[in-house]
């Protein structure tokens, strides 16, 4: 029978590979973007699990203001990668330190 | 016990195309990949009950914030090959930190699993499911009840990323683009557009002194 620690090992693994990609591709920002949304994904399937398996509703209601705040969030990154790609002709992090306004 | 087979399909799948998201050489391929994990969440929330969040992941995500990332990626003009350069350098510290984190949680978990199964807790009542409703119109009922004002602030947050979005990347029309000034078309009269000059014969017409 799948209970709830099955969601929380997949979810956790989930997370932790969100993280293993902020730190693999740390000068891609496209990669880096992405690897939040996993991050963001794996704390909704938390989220969904936990509300089904308590009977409380929740849980889901959050994971649907997350996801508003991720796509939200992709939106904006996005944006400010496209502008920076046409100042500097590349989307290099490490160069983003130098950003004046 | 086709419950159990198709969450470790699930389970699977998602984990297998979030390692392939951060792994792929070509971004592109990445973008691929997240729409699939996506889409094998969608399933792990299905076979809790939970079909609309399902719905909404697969609407929102794939048909919208996958595709911006598509369009990003393939827009720009980006040397992908030099941006990997780090990668191999940086695999020891991403893996050690991932192990870390892993075991962390993992021993969170085993923590709060050493009474037995883990303790939800009880529900107060007041966002139960009722009964012989579905997923979606429980969620509805609280949704435009309870948690009204946190839903409308989510759509202000939405409104704001747009307008943010629109003016981040609008670029102002160049200032030698001929514009049509429909007043100035209008208030235009023959009288000052035209001079009605009457030469004699054989002789030119001065016009500015210009030489002809």
């Amino acid at each position: 029978m799948i209970g709830v620690e099955h969601y929380i090992v997949v979810s956790s693994l989930l997370f932790v590979l969100g993280v293993l990609g902020i730190f693999l591709n740390r000068k891609n920002v496209i990669v880096i973007l992405m690897a939040i949304e996993l991050i963001l994904l794996a704390v909704n399937i938390n989220l969904v699990a936990f509300s089904a398996f308590l009977g409380d509703l929740t849980g889901q209601i959050f994971a649907m203001f997350v996801l508003t705040v991720a796509a939200a969030e992709a939106a904006i990154g996005l944006a400010i990668l496209v502008i920076y790609f046409r100042r500097r002709g590349t989307i290099a992090v490490d160069d983003i330190s130098r950003m004046k306004g | 016990m086709i419950h159990t087979l198709a969450f470790y399909l699930f389970a699977v799948m998602v984990l297998t195309s979030g390692a392939l998201v951060v792994l792929a050489r070509n971004p592109v391929h990445s973008v691929l990949w997240l729409i699939l994990a996506f889409f094998n969440a969608a399933g792990l929330m299905v076979l809790v009950g939970a079909e609309f969040i399902a719905m909404l992941l697969i609407i929102v995500y794939v048909g919208a914030v996958a595709v911006l990332f598509l369009f990003v990626v393939m827009m720009l003009n980006i040397d992908f090959a030099e941006l990997r350069a780090g990668f191999i350098k940086n695999a020891p510290l991403a893996a050690l930190v991932a192990v870390v984190l892993f075991v962390e949680l993992f021993v969170a978990i085993i923590a709060a699993n050493a009474g037995g199964a883990v303790t939800l807790g009880t529900p107060d009542g007041s966002a139960a499911p009722l009964l012989g409703e579905g997923n979606t119109e429980n969620i509805g009922a609280l949704l435009y009840t309870r948690y009204v004002f946190l839903f409308e602030v989510a759509g202000i947050i939405l409104l704001v990323a747009m307008i943010g979005a629109i003016v981040l990347t609008h670029r102002e029309s160049r200032a030698t683009r001929a514009h049509q000034n429909i007043t100035k078309q209008n208030m235009r009269r023959p009288e000052d557009a035209t001079e009605l000059k009457q030469p004699e014969i054989g002789k030119g017409v001065d016009i500015g002194g210009r030489e002809l």
